[in-house]
């Protein structure tokens, strides 16, 4: 469109020699402006966009609690010695348990449970994974499926107890959970279950409650996420035709089911490994599937309460690998030094931070970006996501050895009045949270960048993309016109077909790619993962090599002239990874963030590498270069080798093919949007750009 | 002295004439205050009051009543009410440990919020309206939101599903309402001692809403005379329910705590209310203990009876009464004075332990489902301990043993349900409508206009362990004003009634008891019924909190519309580009084509000649052709925003 006009206005100003320019309207002027000097502001905007991603640290705002009603910490805690000592003592119980007896922790729990007042129950579920089937892929969470072969050999139990808010009208309620290993549990674990029954044994007492409060210990054996999901689905969608499950085991798990109305928010507890630091630790994490986040709030009132006042340390996590990295200190050097050179300017402009702090930032940044970006929820609070509750785990490090009973009186005090703050808060809700932010990112717990601020780094990496496939496109146009003089090609508008069509054909490769691992599941036989890496490594070039002989013209290795300018694919292509980046973004964008990333300087770099080495001009061979490895890097293996390595795990050779294929199933089965990015949008464009790479042009 | 005598004799004179006004026996106005008093098994105690107002029929219809509040006789009169119930209920009724098939927790156990239900004696055109002026009454008399209920969306006419078969009943309920002294207080002002005098001086406002569960209700009926010329009457029955857990020192968890009416409201009963004809006080203890102690026939047994191994009372009581299940101790509180005030304590001496009796099923609905776009609802009915006991008594004709149970539900018109998808499990096996349905009535809901409503009939076999019922529905979108306060709560689902119509709950006195009306309406056989939860539906909900950011995202975008809409109408880029040529042609003569377009503007406006070649003429005729777009555009805005808002 830009470029008709533009040539519409090329023509009128050489006709009208000496005649009043007709001057284009400003929009299009600056249209045509920018599409000009694309290569420029290509490269401006890219590095632009990193610029920004890397400077986010230094734009995180501090977080505030957003919705008035959550008055953390304004009411006194309650909590008494007799709470403690109820605590301690399930512990002790315990203990005592592992050393006497054999299994049937549960009913020792769900009868301390009871002697609280609350209504107790068991559930059985089955251990069973998630498994892959490409039609479900983004429907919520399926209905309780149902298997006719039923076996008793392995379930899993887990005990929920309910206590009703004694004046509350039953809409709605809070969930804690505790997982809890029934067989061989740890004694870290069994402090989350002192925490937790310290703080059950206050609330059956207490009158404020306006929510009912559901403690459930999962039965950890399976997974922490498992039961959980389990429990949310008997919850949610629970099936009422007959179930064998019933029958097995000796617990008597013939009692109901019971509900406590709309779950308005979940805290789950875990107490694991001593702290490395002097006070006792509070890991958060808030991950859910495909970079969901729980209202900023909720996380806001546990630091806020864990800080100020019960003094925990309170962490998230952070790639580590980053704190030691010698050029991202640089980069914060400097941006220190320009924080400080612009305080000498103006006292107000205080936006640098101290090299140190920009370090830990980014290092948690990143690590937040990349548990947003997998798509894999970081804890069984992701669970509860599907069902759009907000929550959150807490893992608590203890300083001191669990055997240690001094300590424990005040650990229990302080984790349980942690708790106790937190609920209250929550439990003062009127609302169900919605005040505070759900798209963020976290550089420490107090920090947090919103999505007005990050989305600008993505926005100025995309937005070459549309400037470079309008001048490609006019360019391959030009070139098309020269070279053929047939009139009924002449057509304009129609140029982009043949490379329309390449580019489908490779989506649709993609497409079919993605689905290949389902039917390489369904292959009979047992398989180690390298195999079936290689099963689908060759099924999918196989099918490559089939696309290209079938489809003319699709082939980089084709001898003959066929029509595809590489000027006119490559504009097509990007406007793919365009489109393909910008509905990412949507769905997940974290995933789109990484992604653009990478495949932006991809695409943006891609050309003949004959051309080029023809020429034998440094700038071009530099060009050709840089664009074989970008590709190279592009590759999702290749990239995942890279990032490993990063993680500080270096793996090489075959058993490569088997981590990817692991990590890959990784991905499905938690249904994560970013399985769909690679194999539909990273794959397919990147095929595209190693078919530029080998035009025959 | 005589000073004194002087003062005392009008004094006297006014008393013994409002004594005479009180129990004047032509009148027959009749007021009666009861208290009853019952150990829950949880370690709580109910106490229920119940008084009854009864005016009698007469003929004159201005008259002045002397007990009777003159409020509700107006309204009886006025909406001409057959028969009325308003219910503000706190907390939740604990079915498996207050009981479920006593006429007490029947009568008075009720839906969060508010409950109001009244059958009217209109014309069947007439009933709507009266029901809407009555609801308006009704919250300027309580001070409460009763008046939400006028909207059709929020009540329905329960045919049978309700327990009371008549055409003339409406239904509607507010789960939200908060309830509150000050709905507590216009309900006491009907009472004609309010809460100075006699067992309503109980009502101590802390210790009441300290409970874990309170109901005040109000029950009117009209009793028909039957005379020709004679009005009706009406029967006022106020009873306020309260579950008070006792503040105890024990440690120990299987004791019952002991108390006393001092401790549980702070307060004693100082006298009778001296306006009311009775005043009793009744202290109902369940199930073993009635058991044990079967036959009483001398004075000592009966004295064991409240004084005995198991418990003391501080009082004596003036009779004992058997039930088949109970004991029944009643007091009579005339005799309390100032200096003798009447402090009713129970002392328990060993642990005790006993359970109430439970309707035939437990019922429990809850949503199922996630996300905002449907879900489904589900009832669960689970049989209880006491179902076996019970199953004997309902053989149908055929000799198979059933139970049959009402679910009445009324449904938000933005809970659009499904009624095809109804699916019935009974023990966990899918059936057949026409296996377990017997009858069923649907009215669907129309959208912001009225209501859904569902009743049907369900004949369970007795042995059934546990039935499910399920229904699918859509979420509904709201107007943007049609949202209310606090929005992102999300929406609530009244709750669905249970009824068992083939059960009824009595109490089976052995001794004939004519005078007391709290028990004479145990005696009668009452509809066992429960209410289920209120369900909290979360529905998508507009970013309320930023209307400037959506008006200004709004304009922005109709503006960029508009504007490039009318470019697109109004503009010919090729026609342009003559005419800018031309114009270039026609340079050189710069000033004559000046005074051309001067005059032509002068000129050529008024007529609007179309002919004219003048180019600023064509202008002036687009102008006017966009002028007419901008209208019809604008009309056309008008048009829709009237039509859209007019609903």
């Amino acid at each position: 469109m830009a470029s008709e006009k533009r040539d519409k206005e090329e023509e009128e100003v050489k006709t009208d020699d000496g005649s009043p320019k007709i001057k284009p309207r400003p929009i299009v002027q600056l249209g045509i402006f920018l599409v000009a000097h694309s290569p420029v502001f290509s490269v401006v905007f890219s590095a632009a966009g990193v610029l920004a991603l890397l400077i986010l640290p230094l734009l995180a705002k501090n977080t505030y609690i957003s919705e008035n009603a959550l008055m953390p910490g304004s009411a006194r805690s309650m909590l008494s010695n007799r709470d403690v000592s109820d605590g301690s003592k399930l512990v002790k119980d315990i203990k005592n348990y592992w050393l006497n007896h054999e299994g049937q922790v549960q009913k020792l729990i769900g009868k301390y449970m009871s002697d609280m007042g609350a209504e107790v129950y068991y559930q059985k579920f089955h251990p069973e994974g998630n498994q892959f089937h490409p039609l479900h892929f983004f429907s919520g969470p399926d209905s309780y499926t149902l298997l006719d072969n039923v076996s008793c050999a392995s379930y899993g139990v887990n005990v929920a107890g309910i206590i009703r808010a004694p004046r509350g009208d039953g809409k709605e309620s809070i969930v804690l959970v505790t997982p809890y290993d029934f067989i061989n549990g740890g004694d870290y674990e069994a402090l989350s279950l002192g925490i937790t029954s310290t703080l059950f044994s206050l609330l059956a007492r207490v009158t404020w409650l306006s929510k009912d409060i559901i403690w459930l210990v999962t039965d950890s054996r399976y997974g922490d996420y498992r039961p959980v999901a389990a429990w949310l689905t008997e919850y949610h969608s629970p099936s009422f035709k007959v179930s064998d499950l019933l029958k097995c085991g000796e617990l008597n798990t013939a009692d109901t089911f019971r509900r406590a109305g709309t779950v308005a928010a979940a805290l789950v507890l875990k107490v694991d490994g001593r702290s490395e630091r002097f006070e006792d630790t509070l890991s958060i994490y808030a991950e859910a599937s495909n970079g969901q986040m729980p209202n900023l709030d909720l996380i806001n009132v546990v630091n806020y309460l864990a800080v100020h006042r019960q003094g925990f340390y309170v962490k998230v996590e952070k790639v580590v690998s980053l704190l030691s990295s010698s050029w991202l200190k640089i980069i914060g050097e400097i941006f220190e030094a320009v924080g400080k050179l612009a305080r000498t300017l103006n006292p107000d402009w205080n936006f640098g931070i101290p090299a140190a702090d920009y370090l830990e930032g980014s290092a948690t940044l990143a690590s937040s970006l990349y548990s947003q970006a997998l798509g894999i929820p970081t804890g069984p609070h992701g669970a509860f996501r599907d069902y759009q509750v907000d929550a959150i785990t807490l893992k608590i490090s203890p300083r001191f050895p669990p055997d240690s009973k001094t300590r424990q009186h005040d650990f229990f005090l302080r984790g349980a009045r942690l708790l106790e703050g937190t609920i209250r808060s929550v439990n003062n809700l009127l609302e169900k949270f919605h005040q505070s932010f759900f798209l963020y990112l976290l550089t420490s717990p107090s920090k947090f960048i919103s999505v007005g601020v990050y989305m600008i780094a993505f926005a100025l990496l995309v937005a070459p993309l549309p400037m470079v496939a309008a001048s490609l496109y006019i360019e391959g146009c030009k070139a098309l016109t020269k070279s053929t003089d047939n009139p009924t090609e002449n057509l304009k508008s129609w140029k982009w077909l043949d490379a329309a069509k390449q580019v489908f054909a490779l989506h649709l490769l993609g497409f079919i790619v993605t689905l290949l691992p389902y039917f390489i599941c369904q292959v009979p036989g047992q398989h180690s993962p390298r195999n079936r890496s290689i099963m689908w490594g060759t099924t999918s070039s196989s099918l490559l090599l089939i696309t290209f002989a079938i489809i003319p013209g699709c082939s980089p290795f084709s001898s003959r002239h066929h029509g595809t300018n590489w000027a006119v694919l490559k504009s097509v292509t990007i406007s793919a990874a365009f489109i393909g980046l910008c509905l990412m973004s949507i769905i997940n964008f974290a995933t789109a963030e990484i992604g653009a990333l990478l495949l932006v300087p991809t695409c943006l770099m891609a050309q003949p590498i004959k051309p080029a080495l023809r020429s034998r001009r440094i700038k071009s061979l530099l060009g050709a270069f840089c664009s074989m490895v970008l590709l190279t890097i592009g590759f999702p293996v290749m990239f995942f080798a890279i990032s490993k390595g990063l993680f500080g795990e270096a793996v090489v050779g075959l058993s490569l093919g088997g981590e990817f294929w692991t990590w890959l199933e990784s991905l499905w089965a938690w249904k994560s949007a970013t399985y769909l990015y690679i194999g539909m949008v990273h794959l397919p464009c990147w095929l595209l750009c190693l078919c530029i790479l080998f035009h025959p042009s | 002295m005589a000073c004194l005598v002087r003062s005392w004799i009008p004094l006297l004179f006014l008393q013994s004439f409002l004594v005479a006004i009180a129990f004047g026996s032509n009148e027959g106005e009749e007021f009666s205050e009861e208290l009853l008093l019952k150990p829950l098994p949880d370690r709580k105690v109910l106490a229920h009051f119940h008084f009854e107002n009864r005016a009698p029929p007469s003929n004159s219809h201005g008259r002045n009543h002397h007990l009777f509040p003159k409020a509700i006789s107006q309204l009886v009169q006025k909406f001409r009410v057959k028969e009325m119930e308003l219910s503000f209920t706190q907390g939740r009724w604990n079915h498996e440990h207050w009981g479920g098939f006593d006429p007490l927790s029947s009568m008075n156990a009720k839906p969060v919020g508010v409950e109001l239900w009244a059958v009217f004696d209109v014309p069947q055109s007439q009933v709507d309206i009266s029901w809407k002026n009555l609801t308006h009454a009704l919250s300027g008399l309580f001070c409460a939101s009763i008046n939400f209920l006028e909207s059709s969306t929020s009540y329905a006419a329960p045919t049978w599903g309700f327990g009371t078969n008549s055409d003339k009943l409406r239904y509607g309920s507010l789960p939200r309402e908060a309830v509150c002294t000050e709905n507590l207080t216009p309900w006491l002002k009907l009472l004609p001692c309010r809460d100075k005098d006699g067992i309503s001086a109980l009502m101590n406002r802390p210790s009441v809403y300290r409970g874990f569960y309170h109901s005040q209700r109000l029950h009117l009926s009209t009793v028909e005379s039957g005379q020709e010329g004679l009005g009706s009457g009406i029967v006022l029955e106020q009873t306020l329910t309260v579950v008070i857990q006792p503040e105890t020192t024990s440690v120990e968890t299987n004791m019952q705590p002991s108390w006393s009416l001092s401790s549980l409201f702070g307060r004693k009963v100082v006298g009778s209310c001296v306006l009311a004809k009775s005043s009793n006080v009744y202290l109902q203890l369940e199930g073993r203990l009635g058991h044990e102690s079967k036959n009483v026939d001398t004075e000592i047994e009966a004295h064991k009876l409240w004084m005995n191994s198991d418990f003391d009372l501080s009082l004596k009581p003036d009779r004992v009464i058997r039930e088949s299940s109970s004991l029944l101790f009643i007091f009579d509180i005339d005799k309390s004075s100032d200096s003798e005030p009447f402090d009713l304590g129970l002392t328990w001496k060993l642990p005790s332990k006993w359970s109430c009796e439970q309707a035939p099923l437990h019922a429990s609905r809850f949503l199922m489902g996630s996300g905002n776009e449907r879900g489904a609802i589900a009832i669960l009915l689970k049989a209880t301990e006491s179902q076996e006991k019970l199953s004997g008594r309902n053989l149908t004709t055929d000799g198979r043993c059933t139970i049959k149970a009402n679910i009445f539900q009324i449904f938000p018109w933005y809970i659009k349900v499904y009624y095809h998808t109804l699916q019935i499990f009974v023990d966990q096996q899918q059936k057949t409508d026409s296996e377990v349905l017997k009858k069923i009535n649907v009215s669907p809901s129309t959208d912001k206009v009225s209501s859904g409503m569902l009743e049907m009939m369900l004949e369970l076999p007795c042995e059934v362990k546990s039935a499910a019922i399920s229904i699918e529905y859509d979420k509904g979108f709201l107007h943007i004003d049609e949202y209310p306060p606090d929005a992102n709560q999300g929406f609530d689902i009244p709750s669905a009634l249970i009824s068992f119509p083939s059960h009824h709950a009595s109490l089976d006195f052995q001794e004939e008891l004519s005078k007391s009306p709290l028990l004479s309406s145990f005696k009668e056989k009452s509809l066992v019924r429960s209410y289920t939860e209120v369900l909290l539906v979360p529905l998508t909900t507009p970013d309320f909190s930023m209307p400037y950011n959506v008006i200004t995202i709004t304009c922005t975008i109709f503006a960029l519309y508009f504007g490039s809409l009318l470019n697109v109408l109004r503009r010919r880029i090729g026609e342009e580009e003559r005419f800018l040529k031309s114009q270039a042609g026609k340079k050189r003569g710069g000033l004559k084509q000046l005074l051309s377009r001067l005059t032509a503007k002068i000129r050529g406006r008024p007529i609007e000649a179309p002919s004219s070649e003048s180019p600023a003429a064509e202008s002036s005729f687009l102008s006017s052709k966009l002028i007419f777009k901008i209208i019809l555009v604008a009309g056309a805005a008008a048009a829709w925003q009237y039509f859209s808002t007019d609903k």
